[in-house]
């Protein structure tokens, strides 16, 4: 299953609803677009919905860290929504739930932002 | 595809498709075996990071360039290779992607997941090309079915 992304607007924070797989190619391509597009065009709240995202491979972690750090560069803000086990666990492996903001509802990673 | 009753290996192009492929023949694989579903996971991203490595490091998407990939099991093991026809690689230039000056690079974390999933990750670099050895322990009563009775 190739990647989908869906953005809506919930009080100044884009959430990006992300569906299928971050791999290597297509779903990095597309999450490295998307984030690219929102930062062009001034959005600079960013919340990555991963509730229905089933696998990353090291690739896709790679894309969410250049996400995070793109969207910190331009002076921003990137956040995770509703990781599944296996993301959690990813992060938690490679020691980078440390440096993400994971939040676990929407609501409260919508408040969150300064 | 070659195979023999314990063991299955294929030749595949340097392409993304093959990383695809790799990862579903692993899968299939490791169910085939009777591993858990995480187990089945771990064997299958191994073999994915594997995959990426020998395709874009290893070959570089060189069309003459082929990825052989294998499949054995061996008394209570799965033993998965993986070669490449690149230029080898330097074991000592292996980044910590756990070391804090690492941890936001977006690249160098497949030899470390694979080495987080699997018991025994081997790499044999050469100039002729990199052979990478992937161990998963046999561990469920009905995996493979051929369990020896002593």
């Amino acid at each position: 299953m190739t990647m989908k992304v869906g953005n809506r607007q919930v009080d100044g924070v884009v959430i990006v609803d992300c569906s299928g797989r971050i791999t290597l190619g297509e779903g990095s391509v597309i999450l490295r677009d998307t984030v690219r597009d929102l930062l062009s065009k001034g959005n600079k709240k960013i919340v990555l919905n991963l509730q229905d995202v089933n696998y990353i491979d090291s690739s896709g972690i790679g894309e969410l860290v250049s996400a995070f750090t793109t969207t910190k560069n331009q002076g921003g803000e990137l956040k995770l929504l509703n990781l599944t086990k296996k993301v959690n666990d990813l992060l938690q492996i490679t020691k980078l739930y440390t440096v993400f903001d994971v939040k676990d509802d929407e609501a409260s990673a919508v408040k969150s932002f300064k | 595809m070659a195979m023999t009753e314990q063991r299955v290996s294929y030749t595949l192009d340097s392409s993304l498709e093959t990383i695809d492929s790799a990862e579903e023949k692993a899968t299939r694989v490791a169910t085939e075996l009777g591993f858990a579903d995480d187990e089945i996971m771990q064997i299958s991203m191994a073999v994915r990071e594997g995959a990426v490595n020998a395709v874009l490091h290893g070959n570089a998407y060189a069309p003459d360039k082929k990825v052989t990939l294998a499949f054995e099991r061996t008394g209570n093991e799965l033993v998965i290779t993986i070669r490449d026809q690149g230029k080898g690689m330097d074991l000592g230039k292996i980044p910590n992607p756990l070391a804090p000056e690492n941890l936001l690079k977006t690249s160098g974390r497949g030899i470390f997941l694979m080495r987080s999933f699997m018991d025994v990750v081997e790499i044999r670099p050469s100039s002729t090309g990199t052979e990478l050895k992937l161990i998963k322990h046999v561990h469920g009563p009905t995996a493979g079915g051929k369990e020896a009775s002593q």
